[in-house]
C-alpha cells in the first residue's frame, strides 16, 4: 500500500502530530516499505484463526473497592508545565 | 404533511463506588480541584489501570434489573482521541463487546397504555475531566478530579417518539438505576447525563432520518426543551428543501439555546482497539447468580405491589411507587396514619406542590413521613378540619414540631363543644334575619347551597376551628326550627 | 573488582574484601572516566548511590543483607524512578522526574541494590541500535564504530564495558536479547506477565516486559529473584509463585530435548553467527542434551505481525504526552492544536513519530481488519507454532540476532533493514514466552548471541541450561577491550 503526502496529513492529525512539508513524501515512502513489508500477512489465510489480543489468553482480575490513594496534588503538579489554582493550564478551549 | 419524531437515548449514569473504574483513588463529588486524581489517573508515565470489581457488580446488577443478557466475557478498548480532560488521550470504553447486553424497560404512558423501550446495550466506560473555561488570562482550567469515574452507558434503540415518551423513559430508568443503588441519580451533580439522538421522519415513511446528537442534558427539563426545540429545527429545515447534518450538538439549558459543536473532530476516526493493559472481563453464572439474590424489589413490582396493597390506581401508584424514596415514604405515612387514600392525596397535593414551589426534592423535605402521618391522624381523628390541617402543615414545614404540638402552641384544636357550637349558631342566625328568611324560602336542593351564607360567619366566629360535620348538623337542625 | 560476576560481588562483599561503598566509588569512577566513549548513561546518580551504599553497608553489618545488597547497578531509563529524571531516551521527558517508583524499582532497592544511574536506550524502547536516543548513540564496547544494539543498548554496554554489575532493561521485541547478543553478555527476557510492568514506560503493553542484563545466568537468577512476582497494581501480572531460581541452576542437562528451528538459519544469517550457534549447541550436547530440528512455520510473519501490532499499542501508549500534565511542552501555543502538533513535534524523534503514523494507520477505518484484526490472528499462529513446538522438546535454540554488531548508520536510512535485526527474537514477544542470549563464542571479533526460548513461565530451565553451558565454556568470560585498559 503506498500512501501519499495527503495520507500522511490524515494522519497526523489524527494522532496530532506535526509532519514538515519537506519531509512528507520522505515519510510516505518509508512507511509505505514498512506496509509492503507487512502485507506479507496478506498471504495467509487467518479466517478460522481467532483474534489474539494477549499472550496468555487470561481474564482481568478485580480490584476490591477500597480507596488506596491519598491527594499528592503538589507533588504531581510540581513537575507540569503550566498551574494555577491546582488546574492544569491549556489554551483557551473551545467546543 | 405529518412528522414523526424518533428519539434514541444514552444514558451515562455515575456508578456509586468509593473509587475508580481503574485507580484506588476516591471519587467523592465537590472536592478541591486534582486532589483526587492519582497517577493512573493522570496518565502518568507507566502506570496502568485495574478494574473496579464494584463497577462491575453494579453493571451486572443493571442488566439483571432489565431483564438483559450479560455478556460472559466483555472487552475493554481503546477510544483514541485528544483532549485535555482525557489525560491518556484515549477514553477506556467498551465497544464491541459490552458488559451487558439487549434488554428493555417498560414506560407508562399519559394515556394509560404501557410501551416497553428496547436497550440495545450498556457498557462500562470511564468518565472524563472537567475543563474550566472561567478566565485563567485566556487559558482553560483543567480538573482531572472527575478523569477516571465509573460510568455505565445505557443505549437505548430509536424506540421513543415524542420528549414525553423520552422523559417518561428517562425517569423510570433513574427510578431503576436509583432503587437497585448503582447511581445516586443527582442530575444537578452530573451522576445522570442524557445524550438525545432525534431524528424526523415523514410519517409511514420506512427508513429512518439523519439523527443528530445532543449531549450532556442533565434535567428532565432540558432534555425535554432541547428536543421540542431540536424536532421543530429539523422540520423547519426539512420543509425549507433543506437536509439535516449529522452532528454533535449542545444544548444550554439556562439560555434556551442549542448550536451544533464547533469540535475540531473532522474525521471523528477513533481507532478503537482492545486496551492491551486490560484482559477480558470474565462473568461466572455463580457471581450472576449470587447477585440475582441480592436484587433489591424493582419499581414494576414495587408499583404493583403498592397498587394492591393500598387499593390506588395505576397511575397514582406509578406516581407514589417509582422512585425508592418516594415509596419508603409514602408507605411510612400510609403506615403510620393508617389511611393510604389520605396519604396519597397528600403526598401528591400539598407536599408534591411545596417541593416543587420551593425547588427542593423529597430527600430534603423539611417535613418527615413520620410528621405527614401524625397530622393526616389529626385529619381522621377529627381533631383539626382539612384547612387548619393545612395550617398545620405549613407550621411542620417551617420546623414548628409534630403536628400534635403545632396544634396544641397555636390552639388550633377543632371545636366540637355542642353548647358552645350551639350559642355560636344561634347569634349568627339572629344577626342574618334576611338570609335565614330567604334560606326558609328555597326549596330544598337550593338551600344547600345557601347554606354557606351562615358558615362563613361561623367559622369566621370560631377562627376555622368549628368542626364542619357538626356545624353542619345544627345549623340545619336549628333553621329547621325557625320555619315552624 | 569490575569484573567480579554479581554472586561474586555479593561473596566479596560478605567476606569483607571490599565494601558496597568501596565497589560503588570504584563503578562511580570508572563512569566517570570511561563512560564518554560509550554514552551508556543518560543519568549518573553518583551522590544517591553513595548513601544507598553506606546504607548497605550498614545493613550488612546488622546481618541485612537483602538479595542484592551493596551491588552497584543500573536501570534502563524507562523504569520510573521517584525523585530521578526518567527519560525513556526522549526529549519529550527530558525534564520529567517521576514522583513514584516503578514496582520492580522497588523490588530491587528492598533487595538493598545501590543504583548507579540510568542508562541510554532507543527512544521509547523503539529501535535496535540505540541510535534513536535523544541523548545520542550509545557505542559498542566491542568497537565503537558500532552499534550496541537496542533498545536496551544503554544497559547491555554498560555490563560490557564493567561500568554496572547488573543492569534492569525491557524487551518489546528484542531489547533485551539482541543487545545483549551484540555486546557479549547474557540477557533474560522472562515470560510475559512474569515481571510487573508497573511504573516501566509502555511502548507496546501486550509485548513489553522488564528483563535482566547480567555477565552470568547465575547473576540473572538472582536479579530475576528480585524482580519477578505478582504486582497487584498490573492486570497482566501473573500470580504464579517465583521459585528459587538459583536453586535448579545445577540440575543435569542429560535428556533435555532441544529443538533447533528450521526457520532461524534462513540464508540471511551471518555465517559466523551460524558456526558459533551450531558451536555451542554441540557443547549443549556434550552435556547431555539432545536437538532434533523444527518447524515454526509461521515465523516469517512475527516481523510484519509485530509492525501491526507494536506501533497500533504504541500510538495510544503515547498519546498522553501531550504537553499538559508533564513532560515537553512547546512554548507560546496559539491554541490547544498547536500546544499539542508542536509538543509532540519537538519532543518525539523520526523513529517514533513513523511508528505513531503506522499505528494511527493500521487502526484507522477502513484498515483495522485487514491489518490490525490480521495481526492478532497471525499471533495467535506463532503461538501455537511454539506450543507445538513444545509438545517435543524442552527448550528451542537459535540466533539471537541475524549478524554481529554491525556499524553505526549502517541501517539507520531504511527502517526495513533495521526491523529485521530482530527476526529471531519477535516472535517471543508475541507469544509470551521467556527467553534469554547468552555468549556463544564471537565471529569476526564480535560476540555473537545463542538463543534459548522456553516455555511459559520456564525461566528456571532457561537458566539451568545457561548455567551449565557456561559453567562448561568461557564465552561469558571474553570481555570487550576495554578503552582506558586496566581503570
Amino acid at each position: 500500500m503506498a500512501l501519499q503526502g495527503s495520507d500522511i496529513d490524515k494522519l497526523a492529525v489524527l494522532a496530532r502530530l506535526k509532519i514538515d512539508n519537506e519531509i512528507k513524501q520522505e515519510v510516505a515512502e518509508k512507511i509505505s516499505d514498512i506496509l509492503s513489508m507487512i502485507d506479507q500477512m496478506q498471504a495467509v489465510d487467518t479466517s478460522a484463526v481467532l483474534p489474539m489480543a494477549n499472550p496468555h489468553d487470561a481474564t482481568q482480575r478485580l480490584r476490591a473497592d477500597v480507596i488506596s490513594e491519598t491527594n499528592q496534588r503538589e507533588a504531581f503538579q510540581a513537575i507540569a508545565p503550566q498551574t494555577e489554582d491546582g488546574l492544569y493550564l491549556v489554551p483557551k478551549v473551545i467546543d | 404533511m405529518e412528522w414523526e419524531t424518533v428519539i434514541g437515548l444514552e444514558i451515562h449514569a455515575q456508578l456509586t463506588t468509593q473509587t475508580k473504574i481503574f485507580s484506588g483513588a476516591p471519587i467523592a463529588f465537590g472536592a478541591e480541584p486534582n486532589t483526587q486524581a492519582c497517577a493512573v489517573d493522570l496518565a502518568m508515565p507507566g502506570t496502568l489501570p485495574v478494574l473496579n470489581e464494584a463497577a462491575v457488580r453494579k453493571a451486572v446488577l443493571f442488566g439483571l434489573a432489565i431483564d438483559a443478557d450479560i455478556n460472559r466475557s466483555s472487552v475493554f478498548e481503546r477510544k483514541n482521541y485528544f483532549y485535555p480532560d482525557s489525560p491518556k488521550g484515549y477514553q477506556t470504553s467498551q465497544m464491541d463487546e459490552p458488559i451487558v447486553g439487549p434488554g428493555h424497560v417498560d414506560i407508562l404512558l399519559d394515556n394509560g397504555e404501557h410501551k416497553t423501550i428496547r436497550i440495545h446495550h450498556a457498557h462500562l466506560e470511564e468518565d472524563a475531566g472537567k475543563s474550566l473555561h472561567e478566565d485563567f488570562h485566556g487559558s482553560t482550567g483543567i480538573d482531572l478530579n472527575r478523569a477516571g469515574t465509573p460510568l455505565l452507558e445505557i443505549v437505548t434503540e430509536p424506540d421513543m417518539n415524542s420528549s414525553a415518551e423520552a422523559v417518561a423513559f428517562a425517569r423510570k430508568l433513574h427510578s431503576i438505576i436509583t432503587s437497585i443503588g448503582i447511581c445516586d441519580g443527582k442530575m444537578s451533580q452530573g451522576s445522570m447525563r442524557f445524550d438525545v439522538n432525534v431524528s424526523v421522519r415523514i410519517k409511514g415513511q420506512e427508513e429512518l432520518g439523519t439523527r443528530t446528537e445532543t449531549k450532556n442534558l442533565n434535567s428532565y427539563r432540558f432534555m425535554e426543551e432541547a428536543i421540542k426545540m431540536e424536532v421543530e429545527r429539523q422540520i423547519e429545515v426539512l420543509e425549507d428543501g433543506g437536509t439535516i447534518a449529522q452532528e454533535t450538538r449542545l444544548y444550554n439549558g439556562d439560555t434556551k439555546v442549542a448550536r451544533g459543536m464547533r469540535s475540531k473532530e473532522e474525521a471523528n476516526d477513533y481507532r478503537y482497539f482492545p486496551c492491551p493493559d486490560l484482559l477480558p472481563v470474565a462473568i461466572e453464572d455463580d457471581y450472576i447468580d449470587a447477585l440475582r439474590g441480592t436484587l433489591p424489589e424493582l419499581p414494576d413490582a414495587r408499583i404493583q405491589r403498592i397498587a394492591a396493597a393500598h387499593d390506588l390506581s395505576e397511575y397514582d401508584a406509578n406516581i407514589l411507587g417509582g422512585e425508592a424514596g418516594m415509596a419508603a415514604y409514602f408507605e411510612t405515612v400510609s403506615h403510620s396514619s393508617g389511611d393510604a387514600k389520605l396519604a396519597a392525596n397528600w403526598l401528591m397535593g400539598e407536599l408534591s406542590a411545596r417541593l416543587n414551589s420551593e425547588d427542593k426534592t423529597l430527600e430534603d423535605s423539611p417535613v418527615s413521613a413520620e410528621q405527614l402521618g401524625g397530622l393526616i391522624l389529626r385529619i381522621k381523628d377529627n381533631t383539626i378540619s382539612n384547612q387548619i390541617a393545612k395550617q398545620v402543615f405549613d407550621a411542620i414545614w417551617q420546623g414548628e414540631g409534630d403536628a400534635d404540638s403545632v396544634i396544641e402552641a397555636k390552639g388550633l384544636k377543632q371545636m366540637s363543644d355542642s353548647s358552645e357550637l350551639e350559642a355560636i349558631v344561634d347569634t349568627v342566625i339572629a344577626s342574618r334575619p334576611q338570609e335565614v328568611e330567604n334560606f326558609l324560602g328555597a326549596d330544598e336542593k337550593k338551600r344547600k347551597k345557601m347554606l354557606g351564607a351562615f358558615m362563613g360567619p361561623i367559622m369566621q366566629a370560631t377562627k376555622g376551628q368549628a368542626n364542619p360535620g357538626m356545624v353542619n348538623q345544627i345549623l340545619l337542625k336549628k333553621l329547621n326550627e325557625q320555619q315552624s | 573488582m569490575h569484573t567480579l560476576t554479581l554472586a561474586q560481588a555479593t561473596q566479596g562483599l560478605e567476606n569483607g574484601d571490599f565494601s558496597s561503598e568501596e565497589i560503588t566509588r570504584h563503578y562511580l569512577n570508572r563512569i566517570g572516566q570511561l563512560d564518554e566513549h560509550y554514552n551508556s548513561y543518560i543519568t549518573v546518580t553518583a551522590d544517591a548511590a553513595i548513601e544507598q551504599a553506606r546504607g548497605a553497608d550498614t545493613e550488612r553489618a546488622k546481618g541485612n543483607a537483602g538479595t542484592l545488597c551493596g551491588i552497584p547497578m543500573a536501570h534502563k531509563d524507562l523504569f520510573c524512578t521517584q525523585g530521578v529524571r526518567t527519560s525513556s531516551g526522549s526529549r519529550m521527558l527530558d525534564t520529567f522526574v517521576p514522583p513514584y517508583n516503578a514496582t520492580i524499582v522497588s523490588h530491587i532497592k528492598g533487595a538493598g541494590a545501590v543504583v548507579l544511574g540510568k542508562t541510554n536506550m532507543d527512544e521509547f524502547a523503539m529501535g535496535s541500535s540505540n541510535e534513536t536516543s535523544w541523548y545520542g548513540p550509545v557505542r559498542n564496547p566491542w568497537d565503537i564504530e558500532r552499534v550496541p544494539g537496542g533498545s536496551s543498548g544503554g544497559s547491555a554496554a554498560a555490563i560490557a564495558a564493567q561500568l554496572a554489575v547488573a543492569a534492569t532493561a525491557s524487551d518489546t521485541g528484542g531489547s533485551i536479547r539482541q543487545p545483549a547478543s551484540l555486546c557479549g553478555i547474557t540477557g533474560l527476557k522472562p515470560t510475559y506477565g512474569r515481571v510487573s510492568r508497573y511504573g516501566m514506560i509502555a511502548f507496546a503493553s501486550s509485548l513489553d516486559q522488564a528483563g535482566t542484563m547480567t555477565r552470568t545466568a547465575e547473576d540473572a537468577a538472582i536479579l530475576l529473584g528480585a524482580m519477578a512476582g505478582f504486582d497487584p497494581l498490573d492486570s497482566t501480572s501473573t500470580d504464579i509463585a517465583v521459585p528459587d531460581y538459583r536453586a535448579t541452576l545445577n540440575d543435569d542437562l542429560s535428556g533435555l530435548k532441544i529443538g533447533i528451528p528450521d526457520e532461524y538459519f534462513s540464508e540471511g544469517l551471518h555465517p559466523g553467527t551460524a558456526a558459533a550457534v551450531e558451536n555451542a549447541i554441540k557443547e549443549l550436547e556434550k552435556l547431555g542434551a539432545t536437538t532434533r530440528r523444527i518447524s515454526l512455520p509461521h515465523s516469517n510473519l512475527a516481523v510484519p505481525c509485530y509492525y501491526v501490532l507494536a506501533p497500533a499499542e504504541a500510538s495510544a501508549n503515547l498519546s498522553r504526552f501531550d504537553g499538559v500534565r508533564y513532560g515537553h511542552r512547546c512554548e507560546d501555543p496559539e491554541d490547544l492544536y498547536d500546544l499539542y502538533t508542536r509538543s509532540r513535534e519537538e519532543g518525539f524523534g523520526d523513529e517514533v513519530k513513523r511508528r505513531i503514523l503506522i499505528g494511527a494507520y493500521v487502526l484507522s477505518a477502513g484498515f483495522y481488519d485487514a491489518y490490525y484484526r490480521k495481526a492478532q490472528r497471525i499471533r495467535r499462529l506463532i503461538k501455537n507454532d511454539f506450543i507445538g513446538a513444545f509438545y517435543d522438546v524442552d527448550v528451542i535454540l537459535g540466533p539471537t540476532a541475524p549478524s554481529p554488531a554491525f556499524k553505526l548508520g549502517e541501517k539507520t536510512s531504511d527502517p526495513v533493514q533495521m526491523y529485521l535485526e530482530d527476526i529471531y527474537t519477535i516472535a517471543t514477544n508475541l507469544a509470551g514466552l521467556p527467553a534469554m542470549s547468552i555468549p556463544a563464542g564471537l565471529a569476526e571479533g564480535l560476540p555473537v548471541g545463542l538463543q534459548l526460548i522456553g516455555q511459559d513461565f520456564g525461566e528456571a530451565k532457561l537458566l539451568n541450561i545457561a548455567h551449565r553451558f557456561q559453567q562448561a565454556t568461557d564465552h561469558h568470560l571474553a570481555c570487550a577491550p576495554i578503552i582506558g585498559g586496566d581503570l
